[in-house]
Formats: structure tokens, sequence, C-alpha cells
């Protein structure tokens, strides 16, 4: 069997592929920035020591991290119709499930990242008449996000991978683009071996980039 | 969804002589074999892995951090569609071997990343001393690995090894695309067929959670057993 790549020309990329790759990027980083945040809170919570608080957030996280995303994704695709009576495209619907799914894990990092800062910091925050969110956002968080970023960004990869999922649903992202020029083309083998690639530059790339910025977080400290 | 529920579904008959509760258990199986299976794959292909990219020689420390870059880096669902529909076509030898198998190797080559990344901690995680202690002793370097260095390490690797077993059972998931008759696949059938996705999905979410929660009780036993004397968390 010979590869044959001839049928790959700019048309083919940018009627085909562009546009999922492009939405793929989008969904990351929506996901990535509402997953922190709702992530960060979600981790406040478990952290604050008091039961209502702990109670929801700990049951969120453990849920949505015990269930396979897939099977997250198709639950969010049934269930916001059914709940909000409003019709939802599948393109919509997986950024809002991986929000709310990447902000379980991304709030055991930032647990573990406000974890790391040692204790002395909260109690000098007290000390100087820091009330307590005043001693978090100021004291805390900045240090705990330093602490974290190479990890929020493996994640990040992470989630960027993971949205190839959304292929359960129907959504139109970079994976569906090579998938659709496949079946079109009569070209599976070339279109997935291409998908491989691109996606494997793109990873590769990212988390060297991380790796650099390990590097000269450890320096600076 | 109608605000009632209905869960005499699982007893209708499916079109096929079995109800939607035997189909269910049926792809709860497929599940399961696919997830153990592949764990097997990625505990041996990943240990090895895993200790390649911590031993003195440049060449196979390279071997099996490409291997590890190579399997981190590309997507499951990506990975999966590579074996099922690129690799039998480049290597036509591989075309009778039935789509489960492609499956669970799939899982399973995805999966050793992760473990050898863990293998190659826990080893470094052991004092260096340990290792020069084995050779200075007159062991082989293999011999090191076997009486020293790695009885050690796999211990303290079975933690983290735990968590990637539980991954495993949710990623399995991911084989719905190449219409493996596992949960996943059921759970979007039947959901259709039925016109009861709620009732199925909760099912199988249920099932996903058993699965999960039975693994981990599993692994907290052979950790407990295992334990080195007087090393890890106290009891």
């Amino acid at each position: 069997m010979n590869l044959d790549f001839s049928f790959v020309n700019w048309g083919v990329v940018s009627s085909f592929i562009a546009k999922g790759f492009f939405y793929s990027i989008q969904l990351t980083l929506v996901a990535m920035v509402g997953g922190i945040i709702i992530g960060t809170l979600l981790a406040l919570m478990r952290l604050s020591g008091k039961k209502w608080l702990v109670m929801p957030a700990a049951f969120y996280v453990n849920t949505l991290r015990s269930i396979p995303l897939v099977m997250v994704i198709l639950w969010f695709f049934l269930l916001i119709p059914l709940i909000t009576g409003m019709r939802m495209g599948a393109e919509m619907s997986a950024i809002v499930t991986f929000t709310v799914f990447e902000a379980a894990y991304y709030s055991e990092i930032m647990r573990a990242g406000i974890q790391s800062v040692p204790k002395g910091q909260v109690y000098a925050g007290y000390a100087v008449g820091m009330t307590y969110p005043q001693c978090m956002q100021l004291v805390v968080l900045p240090q705990a996000f330093r602490n974290m970023l190479p990890v929020l960004l493996t994640q990040t990869i992470i989630l960027f991978q993971d949205t190839s999922l959304v292929y359960a649903i129907g959504a139109y992202d970079l994976f569906h683009g090579f998938d659709t020029v496949a079946k079109n083309f009569g070209r599976p083998v070339e279109s997935y071996l291409l998908a491989a690639v691109v996606y494997f530059v793109m990873c590769f790339g990212l988390s060297m980039l991380v790796r650099q910025l390990q590097k000269r977080i450890q320096i600076i400290r | 969804m109608g605000s009632t529920w209905d869960w005499q579904i699982f007893l209708q008959d499916t079109g096929g002589g079995q109800s939607y509760l035997e189909w269910m258990m049926s792809a709860w199986g497929w599940t399961l074999s696919v997830a153990l299976l592949g764990l097997i794959v990625a505990l041996l292909v990943g240990s090895l892995m895993g200790i390649l990219r911590t031993v003195p020689n440049k060449g196979l420390q390279f071997l099996g951090n490409a291997w590890t870059e190579l399997f981190r880096n590309i997507p499951l669902l990506v990975q999966i569609f590579l074996w099922y529909h690129v690799i039998p076509t480049l290597f036509l030898s591989l075309r009778a071997v039935p789509s489960f198998l492609l499956v669970v190797f799939a899982l399973g080559f995805f999966t050793s990343a992760r473990i050898a990344e863990q293998v190659k901690a826990g080893i470094n995680a052991l004092p260096k001393g340990q290792r020069y202690a084995g050779l200075a002793m007159g062991l082989t370097l293999p011999q090191t690995y076997r009486y020293v260095i790695l009885p050690m390490a796999f211990r303290i690797v079975i933690p983290p090894i735990t968590s990637e077993s539980m991954n495993i059972i949710k990623n399995s998931s991911v084989a719905f695309a190449v219409s493996i008759a596992e949960l996943t696949m059921f759970a979007m059938q039947s959901g259709e067929e039925t016109s009861r996705p709620v009732e199925m999905y909760l099912a199988v979410t249920i099932l996903y959670f058993i699965s999960a929660f039975a693994i981990n009780r599993i692994a907290t036993f052979i950790e407990g057993r295992l334990q080195v004397p007087g090393m890890g968390v106290g009891k």
C-alpha cells in the first residue's frame, strides 16, 4: 500500500481543517479560563473548613472525576435542552461541558497549589491585618498560581487532546475536520496519519515549552 | 424526559432475543475486558519503557523517551483510529486481528506512556546509593534492577498506577468510536432505540462508578499486602 498525500492542498486545509482547528482552540481556551476560575472557587470551598461549602464542592469534583468524559459529554448534550428548554448545538454544548468538567480537574491542581504555600504566609497576612479574601488574593493565590503553572499548562495540553472526544456528539473540531476529509476523499489512512502528526506536533511543542518554563520558574525560586 | 421514570425499559426485548439489561451486562463485560487486557499490556510495556529511561545507555534512554512522548502526545481517539483504520492497511498481516484486540493495544500503548512516566519517577525517587551499592557488591546491572531497585520502585508506584487503572476504565469508553459493544456504545444505541436515554445513561454511569470503586478497593488491598514494613503511610 502506497501513501498518497496529493489530495492535500490549501483548498482542503482551508475548507475542512481550518474550521475545526479554530473550534478546537476556542474550546480549549474557553474551557481553560472558565475551568481555572470555577476550579479555583471549588478549591477555596474545599479548603474553607466549613462543612456546607466543603461537601458540595467535594461532591462536584469527585463525581465528575469518576465518570468517563465521553459520558459527561453525552449527559450534557442530553440534559441541557431538557433542563433549560434551550436548543443548543453540539459545539456550544461541548463548550459548556468542558468548562464544567475541567473545573473539577483544575480544582484538584489548585488545591494542591494552595496547600503548597507555607502556613506562615497566611499567618503573616493575618498579622498585618488582612482579611481572609485579601490574604487569599494578595498572598496565597499569586504564589499558588506560580507553583502550579506548569501543572495547569500540562492539564491544558491534556484538555486539548480531550477536545477530540466531541466526536461523540458530532461537533466539528480539528479531528472531525480530518475525519470529513478521510470520508470525502476516500483516504482514511493518510487523513488519520496527518491528524496524528498535527496533534503530536502541537502537543509535543507545547509540552517542550512547559518544560522550559518549569526550568525558569525553578531558577527564580 | 417526561416527569416519570420507566425502569421496566430494561426488561424490554431489544428485538434480538435479549433484554436491555442483558445487553448492558454484556457491554459491561466488554468494558472490563478491554480495560483489564489493556492494563496488562500497559503494565508490561510501560514498565519496560520506564526502566529503559533510567538505564545508563543513551540509545535505550532515547527509545524509552521517544515511546513515552509519542504515545502521550496523540489523543486517544486518534490513536484508536490509527490502530483501527491505518495499521491494518499498512501491515496486511494484521488484517485478520479482531478489532477488539486492536483497541486493547491502542488503549494499552496509550496508557503505557503514563505508566512509563510513573515507573521512571519511582526509580528516580530511590537514593542513588542503592544502585551504587548493588553494583559495588558485584551484581550486574540487570541483577541490580531485579534485586535492589525494582522491588522498591514498584511499591512506590502502586498509588499512581492505581489511579491509572481507574483511568483506563474511563478511557475504555473511547472504544465506542470504532463500534466496540462496550458501555458507552450501549448507552448511545439503547438511548436512541428506546427514547429513554436518561435511564440508560444513569445505569451506565453507575456501572462505571462501581467498576472504578472496585479497582480502587483491590489496589488498596494489594498496596497493603505489599507494603515494606516501616515505609509509606504509617498504619
